[in-house]
This record gives structure tokens, C-alpha cells and sequence, in this order.
């Protein structure tokens, strides 16, 4: 019971802690105006190279974005404490670490969803995208399955902040690498080899595939493998952010690094 | 002429102060650099599926210019934002040089930063791409950069000077730097965008520069292009001083300075 309610209450006191600074003047510059205009950017370069249509730019980038909040929260769960100088306090309390930082994953969760699908919508509305209406529901799942993915990879990155000082820095980093790599421009086929397999090992790349198949009027069921590769990749990323976090923990400890600023 | 000589020193001295704290700074040395380096990397592996050798030359010189405009756009909307975070901005602006003195230095130790963006892409681009591009006149392709970066000094002096009131200045320049890569003619043609936006991009002395860049590496002439680029970069020079001055002034009567 206890781990439920640090799950879910604790989850959304810190998620709303982070984003307290969150006001309409930076949510909507970061979360609203940059996923579309990236959208856009690479729609246009798709057309002037005349490579792929629109749909495969809207659906790539709008996933792509969802990563922003994923890598950006999780940091933040970190460094945020860190710098409100309440990351011993919170590492102190006997709670089980896995309900505490999942719980702060759940609402990132939706966050990164929830901006994946204003580009989505953005760029049907924008570009005269099609998207079959069956395909809608699938979609929205499948843009969920990514979000949490990501959001795998955000906590393991949470994790490397005890050690790491420059969490944007990071993030920035991280979010370059699944630009290039995932396939959210370039087909997984058309990249180089090696690329292509570094995409099948991180998160988004499975789920950008599966979307664009059902946005191209595939089922659930043709895409099945690729979610569940999915989420196989998120899940593999979520337990190595918490053994990470378990690892720096105990070293912070040792070595009085906790606070470090 | 002493007058002249300490107004050279000081801008000179500030120039080097900020150029050697930009450039020790992850975020705004290293990741200003590396951020456009990989949406580049993107948007040339999109242009090398064709194959076609005129493509890439057309998309090697845009990636080539277009980390300037991150450099610039995105830090430089926030610079004030900046020294009130550090808690110097009342001091800039009650020192008797001129706010507008300080900024135009930092603005061009931000395009100093994009000039090292310009070198490490082409390098980049022949390194991982096998991509040599064509320069037909390498001392104008270089006049054309040069003024690419002054001229984006003087726009980032005027983005810094009108976002003084606006408290998270910084989620506005994140914000601009997709709009800018599109408008500026950098990987898409300008002509390629809606006609309504054409206006917006002939304001920006970037699309100008960018165009004189395009002439001089394909053995036309860039001075026209160069002349509407210096004109434009002119003309957000004297707005932003002017504006600098009034909205100065503004904030120092109304006590908002620090915006709290």
C-alpha cells in the first residue's frame, strides 16, 4: 500500500515540483511551437530532395519529440532535486526505490505522449496529412508504447546525473542520437548498416516503423513484433536506469558525492 | 581619437572575456556546435538517398551555415536573461558604457563560436560523407561566411535587446531555431515555402547571406546578396540600439528591471 501511494501521489507531487516553472510561456514555445517547426523543417526537406512524403516526416519527428519531455523529466528527477538540495533527503527515506522513481516516470509518461501526439495532429492539420480513422487508436497506443520506452532511457539517464553535472547537455546529446539513428528521418533500411543496428537497440526506432505501418493502414497485429520489441528495448533501458541509479547511489554515499554541484 | 581607442579597447577586452566564457561552456560551446552538426547529419543522409551530386552540394553548403543561426539565435535571446540569473544585469546597466557597448561583443563572440560551427561541418561533411564541396571563389565564399556572422551579430544584438522583458527569453530562442533553419533558405529553397512566409525570410540578413554563399561557391556574383545582407543587418543594429535605449529606460522607471 505504501509503495502504491509513493507510486502515484509521490509520482505526481514530484512531476508537478519539476514543472512548477512550467508556465504557458515556456510550455508553449518548447512543448507546442518546436515539435511542429520540426515537423515542418524536415517535411520540407523531404520535399525538396524529393525523398518520402509528408506522413513519414510528421510521424517520425512527432515521436521523435516525445523524447524531449522522456529524457528531459527524467534528468530533471535527478538534477532538480540536486539543486533544490533535497536529493539526500529523498535518498534517505526508507522508501522502495522502485515505486519512487517509477512513480515519477508515469506522468512524463503521458507528458511525452501528449506532445508526440500535438505534432501528430499538427501535422494532419498542417500538411494535409491522411490518417486513416481506424488506424487512430492504434496509433495512440503505439505513441504510448514510445513515450514509455523513452522515458526507460530518461530514467537511466536521471541516473547518470548523480555522476554528470550537465543534464541539458546530456539530454540534448542523447535526443541527437535518436534523430540520426531511429529512423525518424531516413527509413532504418536506407541508413547505413551499422546505424541500423544501433536503432534497433534504442528506444522509438520499432515504434516509428510500427506507427508509420498502421498510419499506412496495417492492424495491431501486423505491428505486433515491433511493439513488443518495443517495449522490450524500454524495459531493458528502465532496468538499467534503476540498477544505475542503485549503483551511483550506493557509490554517492560512499564517496560523499551526493551533493555535488 | 583616445575616445575611439578606449571604445576599441573595451570592446575588444569584452569581446575576449565572453568569447573565452562561451567557449569553456558545455552548452553553449560544445553542444552549440554539436546540435546543428547532428540535424545536419540528418537532413544529409535524407539528401544522399537520391544520390544526385548537385543535391548535396546544394545541402552541404546550407549545413555548413546553418549552426550559425543556432549559435546566435537561441543564446543570444537570452543573454539579459542570463545576467539577471547571474545577478549582473544592474550592473551592466547602471555602468556608464552603454548597454548596447557590452552586448554587440557578445553577440559577436556567439558568431565566432558559429564561424567554428562552419569549419567543423564542412570538415565533418567531407570526413563522413566523402562530401568535398565545390567553391568556386574561396575568397568570396569566405567574404560571404564573414558577413554571414556579422550580420547575425547584429540581429542576436537586436533579438537580445527586445526579449529584455520577456522573464523565459530562453524557451523563445530554443523556439526559434527550427523557424530560422526553414525561413533562412539553409536546406529547403525559399522559394520551396508558402509565399506568405517569403516576406519574413528576405527580413532575416541570414537568407541573404546564405544566397551570397551559394553564388560564390557556384561562380556568380554575391555582391548583391551581400548588399541587402549588410543593409538589413544595419537596419536591426540601429532598431536595436534604439530600442535598447527605450526599453532600458523603460524598465529602470518602472523598477522592473530584474523582473521579480
Amino acid at each position: 500500500m505504501t509503495s502504491l501511494r509513493i507510486f502515484f501521489i509521490g509520482g505526481l507531487m514530484s512531476y508537478r515540483a519539476m514543472f512548477g516553472w512550467l508556465n504557458p510561456w515556456i510550455l508553449v514555445p518548447s512543448l507546442v511551437v518546436s515539435p511542429i517547426c520540426q515537423i515542418l523543417l524536415f517535411a520540407f526537406i523531404g520535399r525538396s530532395a524529393g525523398v518520402g512524403d509528408d506522413e513519414f516526416y510528421v510521424i517520425g519527428n512527432a515521436l521523435n519529440y516525445a523524447a524531449i519531455p522522456c529524457l528531459f523529466a527524467m534528468g530533471a528527477t535527478i538534477g532538480g532535486e540536486r539543486e533544490g538540495h533535497t536529493l539526500g533527503v529523498v535518498l534517505t527515506t526508507p522508501a522502495r526505490r522502485i515505486p519512487l522513481f517509477l512513480g515519477r516516470a508515469l506522468p512524463v509518461i503521458v507528458n511525452g505522449w501528449g506532445v508526440a501526439m500535438v505534432g501528430v495532429l499538427a501535422g494532419v492539420l498542417l500538411l494535409d496529412v491522411h490518417v486513416p480513422g481506424p488506424a487512430w487508436p492504434t496509433i495512440l497506443l503505439v505513441v504510448m508504447v514510445a513515450s514509455a520506452s523513452c522515458t526507460g532511457l530518461g530514467l537511466a539517464m536521471g541516473a547518470v546525473a548523480l555522476r554528470v553535472r550537465e543534464t541539458a547537455v546530456l539530454g540534448n546529446v542523447v535526443f541527437c542520437v535518436l534523430l540520426v539513428f531511429c529512423g525518424v528521418n531516413i527509413a532504418v533500411a536506407d541508413l547505413p548498416g551499422w546505424m541500423g543496428a544501433v536503432g534497433g537497440w534504442l528506444p522509438m526506432t520499432h515504434a516509428i516503423e510500427a506507427a508509420r505501418l498502421l498510419a499506412d493502414g496495417s492492424t495491431l497485429g501486423d505491428v505486433g513484433g515491433l511493439v513488443l520489441r518495443e517495449l522490450g528495448v524500454g524495459a531493458l533501458y528502465t532496468v538499467a536506469g534503476l540498477s544505475l541509479l542503485r549503483w551511483f547511489e550506493d557509490e554517492s554515499r560512499r564517496k560523499a558525492t551526493l551533493d555535488r554541484n | 581619437m583616445e575616445r575611439i581607442g578606449a571604445v576599441l579597447h573595451q570592446q575588444l577586452v569584452c569581446y575576449r572575456l565572453q568569447l573565452r566564457v562561451l567557449s569553456t561552456s558545455l552548452f553553449d560551446g560544445l553542444l552549440a556546435v554539436f546540435f546543428p552538426l547532428m540535424f545536419a547529419t540528418a537532413a544529409l543522409l535524407v539528401y544522399r538517398i537520391k544520390g544526385d551530386p548537385e543535391a548535396m552540394q546544394y545541402a552541404g553548403l546550407g549545413a555548413a551555415i546553418m549552426g550559425m543561426w543556432t549559435c546566435q539565435g537561441v543564446i543570444a535571446s537570452s543573454l539579459l536573461t542570463r545576467e539577471r540569473w547571474a545577478g549582473t544585469l544592474e550592473l551592466l546597466v547602471a555602468a556608464p558604457t552603454p548597454l548596447s557597448r557590452v552586448l554587440v561583443p557578445i553577440t559577436m563572440a556567439l558568431s565566432t563560436i558559429g564561424l567554428y560551427c562552419v569549419v567543423a561541418t564542412i570538415l565533418w561533411e567531407r570526413w563522413v560523407f566523402g562530401l568535398r564541396l565545390e567553391i568556386a571563389s574561396w575568397p568570396l565564399f569566405v567574404l560571404s561566411v564573414l558577413m554571414a556572422a556579422l550580420t547575425l551579430a547584429l540581429f542576436g544584438f537586436f533579438l537580445s535587446v527586445t526579449a529584455v522583458r520577456y522573464r523565459t527569453s530562453w524557451s523563445l530562442g530554443a523556439a526559434l531555431e527550427y523557424p530560422g533553419w526553414l525561413l533562412c533558405g539553409f536546406l529547403v529553397p525559399v522559394e520551396l515555402l508558402p509565399d506568405w512566409i517569403h516576406p519574413l525570410s528576405w527580413s532575416i540578413p541570414t537568407t541573404w547571406a546564405m544566397a551570397a554563399v551559394r553564388e560564390s561557391a557556384n561562380g556568380g556574383s554575391p555582391w548583391a546578396d551581400l548588399a541587402r545582407c549588410a543593409a538589413i543587418g544595419l537596419a536591426y543594429a540601429v532598431l536595436a540600439s534604439y530600442l535598447g535605449r527605450r526599453l532600458v529606460d523603460s524598465a529602470r522607471r518602472n523598477a522592473t528591471l530584474a523582473l521579480t
